[in-house]
Protein backbone atom coordinates (compact mmCIF):
# COMPACT_ATOMS: atom_id res chain seq x y z
CA UNK A 1 0.00 0.00 0.00
CA UNK A 2 1.30 3.30 -0.97
CA UNK A 3 0.37 7.09 0.36
CA UNK A 4 0.82 9.42 -2.54
CA UNK A 5 0.40 13.30 -0.89
CA UNK A 6 -0.72 16.18 -4.00
CA UNK A 7 -0.32 19.66 -3.38
CA UNK A 8 -3.36 21.07 -4.87
CA UNK A 9 -2.45 24.32 -3.21
CA UNK A 10 -3.95 27.71 -5.12
CA UNK A 11 -5.86 25.64 -7.20
CA UNK A 12 -9.48 25.95 -7.80
CA UNK A 13 -12.36 23.64 -8.14
CA UNK A 14 -12.58 21.61 -9.81
CA UNK A 15 -8.94 21.08 -10.53
CA UNK A 16 -8.04 19.85 -7.38
CA UNK A 17 -10.99 17.23 -8.24
CA UNK A 18 -9.27 16.59 -11.63
CA UNK A 19 -5.84 16.31 -9.68
CA UNK A 20 -7.12 13.62 -7.11
CA UNK A 21 -9.15 11.60 -9.92
CA UNK A 22 -6.21 11.38 -12.62
CA UNK A 23 -4.27 10.32 -9.79
CA UNK A 24 -6.46 7.53 -8.34
CA UNK A 25 -6.56 6.33 -11.94
CA UNK A 26 -2.71 5.20 -11.52
CA UNK A 27 -2.81 3.70 -8.21
CA UNK A 28 -3.94 0.39 -6.62
CA UNK A 29 -7.24 -0.29 -4.38
CA UNK A 30 -6.27 0.50 -0.84
CA UNK A 31 -3.79 2.99 -2.20
CA UNK A 32 -3.53 6.50 -0.20
CA UNK A 33 -3.97 10.00 -1.33
CA UNK A 34 -3.78 12.96 0.55
CA UNK A 35 -5.04 16.18 -1.06
CA UNK A 36 -3.40 19.37 0.87
CA UNK A 37 -6.23 22.49 -0.73
CA UNK A 38 -7.04 25.95 -0.56
CA UNK A 39 -10.16 26.30 -2.23
CA UNK A 40 -12.33 24.97 0.86
CA UNK A 41 -15.05 23.61 -1.88
CA UNK A 42 -12.39 20.52 -2.08
CA UNK A 43 -13.98 19.89 1.31
CA UNK A 44 -17.05 19.20 -0.54
CA UNK A 45 -16.30 18.09 -3.77
CA UNK A 46 -13.27 15.86 -3.13
CA UNK A 47 -15.63 13.57 -0.92
CA UNK A 48 -18.50 13.83 -3.67
CA UNK A 49 -16.45 12.70 -6.49
CA UNK A 50 -15.35 10.16 -4.33
CA UNK A 51 -18.59 8.54 -3.22
CA UNK A 52 -19.77 8.42 -6.76
CA UNK A 53 -16.66 6.44 -7.72
CA UNK A 54 -16.19 4.32 -5.32
CA UNK A 55 -13.84 5.56 -2.84
CA UNK A 56 -13.23 6.08 0.56
CA UNK A 57 -13.07 9.45 2.28
CA UNK A 58 -10.65 8.15 5.27
CA UNK A 59 -10.15 12.11 6.40
CA UNK A 60 -11.17 15.69 5.86
CA UNK A 61 -9.89 18.55 8.24
CA UNK A 62 -8.95 22.16 8.06
CA UNK A 63 -5.14 23.48 8.89
CA UNK A 64 -4.56 27.16 9.02
CA UNK A 65 -5.79 27.92 5.65
CA UNK A 66 -5.10 24.67 4.25
CA UNK A 67 -7.54 22.10 3.60
CA UNK A 68 -6.87 18.41 3.86
CA UNK A 69 -8.63 15.77 2.04
CA UNK A 70 -7.10 11.78 3.22
CA UNK A 71 -8.84 9.18 0.36
CA UNK A 72 -8.46 5.39 -0.05
CA UNK A 73 -8.68 4.90 -3.65
CA UNK A 74 -11.60 2.12 -3.82
CA UNK A 75 -11.62 -1.43 -6.49
CA UNK A 76 -12.22 -0.10 -9.41
CA UNK A 77 -9.69 2.89 -9.19
CA UNK A 78 -8.29 2.71 -13.25
CA UNK A 79 -12.08 2.45 -14.24
CA UNK B 1 -29.25 -12.19 -22.46
CA UNK B 2 -29.55 -8.98 -23.96
CA UNK B 3 -26.18 -7.15 -23.45
CA UNK B 4 -26.80 -4.00 -21.01
CA UNK B 5 -25.95 -0.92 -23.37
CA UNK B 6 -23.52 2.16 -22.26
CA UNK B 7 -24.06 5.43 -22.59
CA UNK B 8 -21.87 8.78 -21.64
CA UNK B 9 -23.74 11.78 -20.49
CA UNK B 10 -22.53 15.37 -21.10
CA UNK B 11 -23.18 16.56 -17.92
CA UNK B 12 -22.83 20.15 -16.79
CA UNK B 13 -24.71 20.61 -13.80
CA UNK B 14 -27.44 22.10 -15.25
CA UNK B 15 -31.15 20.62 -15.30
CA UNK B 16 -30.81 19.64 -18.98
CA UNK B 17 -28.61 17.31 -19.20
CA UNK B 18 -29.64 15.74 -15.48
CA UNK B 19 -33.10 14.72 -16.94
CA UNK B 20 -31.65 13.47 -20.50
CA UNK B 21 -29.12 11.37 -18.40
CA UNK B 22 -32.06 10.31 -15.96
CA UNK B 23 -34.69 9.39 -19.02
CA UNK B 24 -31.94 6.86 -20.61
CA UNK B 25 -30.92 5.57 -17.23
CA UNK B 26 -34.65 4.62 -16.96
CA UNK B 27 -34.72 2.47 -19.88
CA UNK B 28 -32.17 0.33 -18.67
CA UNK B 29 -29.19 1.44 -20.31
CA UNK B 30 -25.71 2.25 -17.63
CA UNK B 31 -24.95 5.84 -18.31
CA UNK B 32 -22.09 7.48 -16.63
CA UNK B 33 -20.72 11.16 -16.84
CA UNK B 34 -18.48 13.25 -18.66
CA UNK B 35 -18.35 16.60 -17.44
CA UNK B 36 -15.51 18.81 -19.07
CA UNK B 37 -13.58 21.53 -17.48
CA UNK B 38 -12.57 24.44 -20.00
CA UNK B 39 -10.97 27.02 -17.58
CA UNK B 40 -13.98 29.01 -18.08
CA UNK B 41 -16.57 27.24 -16.22
CA UNK B 42 -18.42 29.30 -13.48
CA UNK B 43 -18.92 26.45 -11.41
CA UNK B 44 -16.69 26.93 -7.90
CA UNK B 45 -14.25 29.49 -8.54
CA UNK B 46 -15.48 32.90 -7.98
CA UNK B 47 -17.70 31.94 -4.45
CA UNK B 48 -14.15 30.32 -3.66
CA UNK B 49 -11.76 33.51 -3.88
CA UNK B 50 -14.71 36.23 -2.99
CA UNK B 51 -14.60 36.56 0.74
CA UNK B 52 -18.30 37.65 1.06
CA UNK B 53 -19.33 34.28 -0.66
CA UNK B 54 -17.22 31.70 1.54
CA UNK B 55 -20.26 31.48 3.80
CA UNK B 56 -22.45 30.48 0.65
CA UNK B 57 -22.95 26.58 0.35
CA UNK B 58 -20.45 25.19 -2.15
CA UNK B 59 -21.34 22.53 -4.57
CA UNK B 60 -19.73 21.80 -7.77
CA UNK B 61 -23.17 21.02 -9.56
CA UNK B 62 -21.59 18.44 -12.21
CA UNK B 63 -20.94 16.15 -9.15
CA UNK B 64 -23.93 17.08 -7.43
CA UNK B 65 -26.13 16.08 -10.63
CA UNK B 66 -24.11 12.63 -10.74
CA UNK B 67 -24.97 11.90 -7.48
CA UNK B 68 -28.23 11.78 -7.62
CA UNK B 69 -28.21 9.75 -10.62
CA UNK B 70 -26.32 7.11 -8.75
CA UNK B 71 -23.89 7.59 -11.81
CA UNK B 72 -19.89 7.52 -12.00
CA UNK B 73 -18.67 11.36 -12.87
CA UNK B 74 -15.16 11.66 -15.41
CA UNK B 75 -14.44 15.37 -15.33
CA UNK B 76 -11.43 15.93 -17.55
CA UNK B 77 -9.58 18.82 -18.55
CA UNK B 78 -9.15 20.77 -21.43
CA UNK B 79 -7.47 23.62 -20.65
CA UNK B 80 -4.92 23.54 -23.34
CA UNK B 81 -7.01 21.90 -26.32
CA UNK B 82 -10.05 24.43 -25.65
CA UNK B 83 -7.91 27.19 -26.67
CA UNK B 84 -8.09 26.22 -30.53
CA UNK B 85 -11.68 26.46 -29.84
CA UNK B 86 -11.76 29.44 -28.70
CA UNK B 87 -9.06 31.16 -30.83
CA UNK B 88 -10.66 30.14 -34.21
CA UNK B 89 -13.76 29.04 -33.70
CA UNK B 90 -15.22 28.34 -37.21
CA UNK B 91 -18.45 29.40 -36.23
CA UNK B 92 -18.05 32.48 -34.85
CA UNK B 93 -18.23 33.86 -31.14
CA UNK B 94 -22.12 34.63 -29.93
CA UNK B 95 -22.82 38.16 -28.55
CA UNK B 96 -19.71 38.03 -26.45
CA UNK B 97 -16.56 35.77 -26.75
CA UNK B 98 -18.73 32.46 -26.56
CA UNK B 99 -18.23 30.16 -28.97
CA UNK B 100 -21.05 27.91 -28.30
CA UNK B 101 -21.45 25.99 -31.30
CA UNK B 102 -17.38 25.38 -31.79
CA UNK B 103 -17.52 24.54 -28.31
CA UNK B 104 -20.53 21.76 -27.71
CA UNK B 105 -19.00 20.36 -31.44
CA UNK B 106 -15.49 19.95 -29.40
CA UNK B 107 -17.10 18.37 -26.79
CA UNK B 108 -19.09 15.93 -28.49
CA UNK B 109 -15.88 15.01 -30.23
CA UNK B 110 -14.10 14.62 -27.21
CA UNK B 111 -16.68 12.89 -25.79
CA UNK B 112 -16.99 10.33 -28.92
CA UNK B 113 -13.43 9.52 -28.77
CA UNK B 114 -13.88 8.81 -25.05
CA UNK B 115 -16.76 5.99 -25.70
CA UNK B 116 -14.53 4.95 -28.57
CA UNK B 117 -11.33 4.40 -25.18
CA UNK B 118 -13.73 3.45 -22.88
CA UNK B 119 -16.08 0.92 -24.94
CA UNK B 120 -19.22 2.43 -24.90
CA UNK B 121 -22.02 2.82 -27.21
CA UNK B 122 -23.17 6.14 -27.54
CA UNK B 123 -23.76 9.85 -26.11
CA UNK B 124 -26.07 11.99 -24.48
CA UNK B 125 -26.70 15.79 -24.19
CA UNK B 126 -29.15 18.03 -23.07
CA UNK B 127 -30.06 19.91 -25.90
CA UNK B 128 -33.27 20.91 -26.59
CA UNK B 129 -33.87 22.67 -30.14
CA UNK B 130 -34.14 26.15 -29.31
CA UNK B 131 -33.24 26.35 -26.17
CA UNK B 132 -29.68 28.52 -27.04
CA UNK B 133 -29.50 30.84 -29.85
CA UNK B 134 -26.35 29.70 -30.96
CA UNK B 135 -25.57 26.19 -30.35
CA UNK B 136 -29.43 24.78 -29.94
CA UNK B 137 -31.27 25.33 -32.54
CA UNK B 138 -32.67 23.19 -35.75
CA UNK B 139 -30.22 23.29 -38.19
CA UNK B 140 -27.20 23.52 -35.70
CA UNK B 141 -28.45 19.94 -34.42
CA UNK B 142 -26.52 18.13 -37.15
CA UNK B 143 -23.94 20.26 -37.60
CA UNK B 144 -22.62 18.85 -33.51
CA UNK B 145 -23.53 15.77 -35.04
CA UNK B 146 -21.83 15.55 -38.09
CA UNK B 147 -18.55 18.05 -37.35
CA UNK B 148 -17.88 16.26 -33.64
CA UNK B 149 -18.05 12.74 -35.45
CA UNK B 150 -20.45 11.27 -33.49
CA UNK B 151 -23.26 11.05 -36.28
CA UNK B 152 -25.77 8.95 -35.39
CA UNK B 153 -23.99 8.13 -32.05
CA UNK B 154 -25.58 11.11 -30.58
CA UNK B 155 -28.74 10.92 -28.31
CA UNK B 156 -30.71 13.89 -27.44
CA UNK B 157 -33.34 12.16 -25.05
CA UNK B 158 -35.46 15.46 -24.79
CA UNK B 159 -35.81 16.45 -27.87
CA UNK B 160 -35.14 12.91 -29.80
CA UNK B 161 -38.57 12.81 -31.39
CA UNK B 162 -38.21 16.10 -33.04
CA UNK B 163 -35.37 14.81 -35.06
CA UNK B 164 -34.26 11.67 -36.99
CA UNK B 165 -33.89 8.34 -35.59
CA UNK B 166 -30.49 7.52 -33.90
CA UNK B 167 -28.76 4.32 -33.95
CA UNK B 168 -29.60 3.29 -30.51
CA UNK B 169 -33.43 3.93 -31.53
CA UNK B 170 -32.97 2.13 -34.16
CA UNK B 171 -31.00 -0.57 -32.60
CA UNK B 172 -33.96 -0.50 -30.07
CA UNK B 173 -31.49 0.16 -27.27
CA UNK B 174 -34.06 3.09 -26.31
CA UNK B 175 -37.04 3.31 -26.90
CA UNK B 176 -38.05 6.49 -28.72
CA UNK B 177 -41.46 6.36 -27.71
CA UNK B 178 -40.58 6.98 -24.16
CA UNK B 179 -38.20 10.12 -25.55
CA UNK B 180 -39.49 13.78 -25.59
CA UNK B 181 -40.17 16.28 -27.80
CA UNK B 182 -38.94 19.17 -26.20
CA UNK B 183 -38.35 22.66 -27.89
CA UNK B 184 -38.11 26.29 -27.28
CA UNK B 185 -36.52 28.19 -24.85
CA UNK B 186 -38.94 27.49 -22.52
CA UNK B 187 -38.36 25.19 -19.36
CA UNK B 188 -41.78 24.35 -18.15
CA UNK B 189 -41.84 20.95 -19.54
CA UNK B 190 -38.06 20.12 -17.74
CA UNK B 191 -39.70 21.26 -14.86
CA UNK B 192 -42.71 19.02 -14.65
CA UNK B 193 -40.02 16.17 -15.37
CA UNK B 194 -37.68 17.36 -12.45
CA UNK B 195 -41.25 16.93 -11.00
CA UNK B 196 -41.80 13.67 -11.86
CA UNK B 197 -38.34 12.56 -11.29
CA UNK B 198 -38.43 13.98 -7.54
CA UNK B 199 -35.64 16.31 -8.41
CA UNK B 200 -36.01 19.54 -6.46
CA UNK B 201 -32.50 20.90 -5.72
CA UNK B 202 -31.08 21.42 -9.02
CA UNK B 203 -29.37 24.41 -10.52
CA UNK B 204 -31.21 27.47 -11.39
CA UNK B 205 -31.34 28.68 -14.25
CA UNK B 206 -30.26 26.86 -17.04
CA UNK B 207 -27.36 28.37 -18.55
CA UNK B 208 -24.92 31.09 -17.51
CA UNK B 209 -22.13 28.64 -16.94
CA UNK B 210 -19.28 29.77 -19.22
CA UNK B 211 -17.56 33.07 -18.38
CA UNK B 212 -17.45 34.20 -21.96
CA UNK B 213 -21.22 34.86 -21.90
CA UNK B 214 -20.32 37.50 -19.82
CA UNK B 215 -20.05 40.82 -21.45
CA UNK B 216 -17.57 42.34 -18.93
CA UNK B 217 -15.38 39.21 -19.10
CA UNK B 218 -14.92 39.15 -22.29
CA UNK B 219 -14.14 42.88 -22.62
CA UNK B 220 -11.40 42.09 -20.18
CA UNK B 221 -10.17 38.94 -22.26
CA UNK B 222 -10.05 40.81 -25.66
CA UNK B 223 -8.39 43.81 -24.13
CA UNK B 224 -5.56 40.94 -22.44
CA UNK B 225 -5.00 39.72 -25.84
CA UNK B 226 -5.52 43.19 -27.83
CA UNK B 227 -2.47 44.34 -25.05
CA UNK B 228 -0.58 41.02 -25.90
CA UNK B 229 -0.60 41.37 -29.61
CA UNK B 230 -2.05 37.71 -30.06
CA UNK B 231 -4.69 35.99 -29.05
CA UNK B 232 -2.95 34.27 -26.29
CA UNK B 233 -3.62 33.00 -22.42
CA UNK B 234 -2.88 30.76 -19.45
CA UNK B 235 -4.92 29.39 -16.54
CA UNK B 236 -3.19 32.53 -14.44
CA UNK B 237 -4.44 35.03 -17.24
CA UNK B 238 -8.00 33.39 -16.43
CA UNK B 239 -7.98 33.28 -13.40
CA UNK B 240 -7.73 36.59 -12.22
CA UNK B 241 -9.73 38.59 -15.29
CA UNK B 242 -12.33 36.71 -12.49
CA UNK B 243 -11.25 38.46 -9.86
CA UNK B 244 -10.39 42.29 -8.83
CA UNK B 245 -11.30 45.55 -10.70
CA UNK B 246 -9.12 45.89 -14.32
CA UNK B 247 -8.15 49.36 -15.30
CA UNK B 248 -5.29 50.61 -17.96
CA UNK B 249 -4.19 53.55 -18.08
CA UNK B 250 -2.00 53.09 -20.99
CA UNK B 251 -1.18 50.13 -23.37
CA UNK B 252 1.69 49.03 -21.91
CA UNK B 253 -0.01 47.81 -18.41
CA UNK B 254 -3.20 47.28 -16.74
CA UNK B 255 -4.00 47.22 -12.58
CA UNK B 256 -6.11 44.74 -11.12
CA UNK B 257 -7.02 46.03 -7.62
CA UNK B 258 -8.63 43.68 -4.96
CA UNK B 259 -11.86 44.54 -4.12
CA UNK B 260 -11.90 42.85 -0.84
CA UNK B 261 -10.72 40.37 2.16
CA UNK B 262 -10.92 37.08 -0.37
CA UNK B 263 -9.54 38.83 -3.52
CA UNK B 264 -6.85 40.30 -1.72
CA UNK B 265 -5.27 37.21 -0.13
CA UNK B 266 -5.92 35.15 -3.47
CA UNK B 267 -3.84 37.74 -5.44
CA UNK B 268 -1.00 37.92 -2.89
CA UNK B 269 -0.29 34.35 -4.59
CA UNK B 270 0.45 36.31 -7.64
CA UNK B 271 3.05 38.80 -5.89
CA UNK B 272 5.85 36.73 -7.25
CA UNK B 273 4.70 36.33 -11.16
CA UNK B 274 3.57 40.23 -11.26
CA UNK B 275 5.11 43.82 -9.73
CA UNK B 276 2.64 44.49 -6.88
CA UNK B 277 1.75 47.61 -4.87
CA UNK B 278 0.10 48.11 -1.75
CA UNK B 279 -0.60 51.25 0.48
CA UNK B 280 0.89 51.17 4.15
CA UNK B 281 0.39 54.49 5.21
CA UNK B 282 -3.34 53.58 5.15
CA UNK B 283 -5.72 50.41 4.98
CA UNK B 284 -6.40 49.49 0.99
CA UNK B 285 -6.13 46.80 -1.30
CA UNK B 286 -3.89 44.92 -3.24
CA UNK B 287 -2.68 45.72 -6.93
CA UNK B 288 -0.98 43.55 -9.39
CA UNK B 289 0.29 45.20 -12.50
CA UNK B 290 0.49 43.39 -15.56
CA UNK B 291 2.52 44.23 -18.40
CA UNK B 292 5.71 46.85 -18.36
CA UNK B 293 6.53 50.45 -15.95
CA UNK B 294 8.24 53.41 -16.18
CA UNK B 295 8.85 55.28 -13.31
CA UNK B 296 6.19 57.47 -14.20
CA UNK B 297 3.64 55.17 -14.90
CA UNK B 298 4.36 53.01 -11.30
CA UNK B 299 3.63 56.66 -9.84
CA UNK B 300 -0.10 56.77 -11.40
CA UNK B 301 -0.67 53.24 -10.34
CA UNK B 302 0.09 54.44 -7.15
CA UNK B 303 -1.84 57.45 -7.32
CA UNK B 304 -4.90 55.07 -8.33
CA UNK B 305 -4.41 52.71 -5.87
CA UNK B 306 -4.32 55.12 -3.18
CA UNK B 307 -7.62 56.58 -4.78
CA UNK B 308 -9.32 53.30 -3.60
CA UNK B 309 -8.05 52.97 -0.16
CA UNK B 310 -8.45 54.24 3.41
CA UNK B 311 -6.47 57.73 2.15
CA UNK B 312 -8.18 58.66 -0.75
CA UNK B 313 -9.02 61.94 1.01
CA UNK B 314 -5.18 62.23 2.71
CA UNK B 315 -2.93 64.83 1.24
CA UNK B 316 -0.63 61.98 0.84
CA UNK B 317 -0.36 58.10 0.70
CA UNK B 318 2.66 55.76 1.29
CA UNK B 319 2.34 52.84 -1.21
CA UNK B 320 4.73 49.77 -1.18
CA UNK B 321 5.99 48.65 -4.18
CA UNK B 322 6.70 45.15 -4.33
CA UNK B 323 9.26 43.41 -7.49
CA UNK B 324 8.37 39.35 -8.24
CA UNK B 325 11.59 39.17 -6.13
CA UNK B 326 10.14 40.03 -3.33
CA UNK B 327 12.27 43.60 -3.01
CA UNK B 328 10.22 46.31 -1.95
CA UNK B 329 10.68 50.12 -1.78
CA UNK B 330 8.38 52.59 -0.77
CA UNK B 331 6.89 56.02 -2.60
CA UNK B 332 4.41 58.67 -1.31
CA UNK B 333 1.98 59.72 -3.85
CA UNK B 334 -1.69 61.88 -3.47
CA UNK B 335 -4.13 59.75 -4.23
CA UNK B 336 -5.79 60.66 -7.74
CA UNK B 337 -9.14 62.64 -6.86
CA UNK B 338 -12.65 61.59 -7.48
CA UNK B 339 -12.66 62.69 -11.72
CA UNK B 340 -9.23 61.58 -12.32
CA UNK B 341 -10.08 57.91 -12.96
CA UNK B 342 -10.94 57.82 -16.60
CA UNK B 343 -13.97 56.02 -17.41
CA UNK B 344 -11.94 54.45 -20.60
CA UNK B 345 -9.26 53.12 -18.23
CA UNK B 346 -11.76 50.78 -16.49
CA UNK B 347 -12.17 47.19 -18.06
Amino acid sequence: MSRIVLDCRRMLCPMPVIKVQNQAANMAPGDELEAICTDPGALNDIPAWSRINGHEVLETRTQGDEYIVVVRVGEDAGS
Amino acid sequence: MTQQRKAVALISGGLDSLLAARVVQEQGVHVEGINFFTGFCVEGHTHAIRKKDRAKPKRNNALWVAEQLGMKLHIIDIIEEYKQVLFNPKHGYGANLNPCLDCKIFMVKKAHEWIRDNGFDFIITGEVIGQRPMSQRKDTMPVVANESGADDLLLRPLCARNLPETLPEREGWVDREQLFDFSGRTRKPQMALAEKFGFEDYAQPAGGCCFLTDAQYSQKLADLWQARGEKSYEMDDIMLLKVGRHLRPSPDYKLIISREEGEGNFMQGYRNQYLSLKTISHPGPLALIDGKVSEQDLQLAARILARYSKGKTADSVEVEIREKDATTRCIKVAPLGPLDVKPEWIL
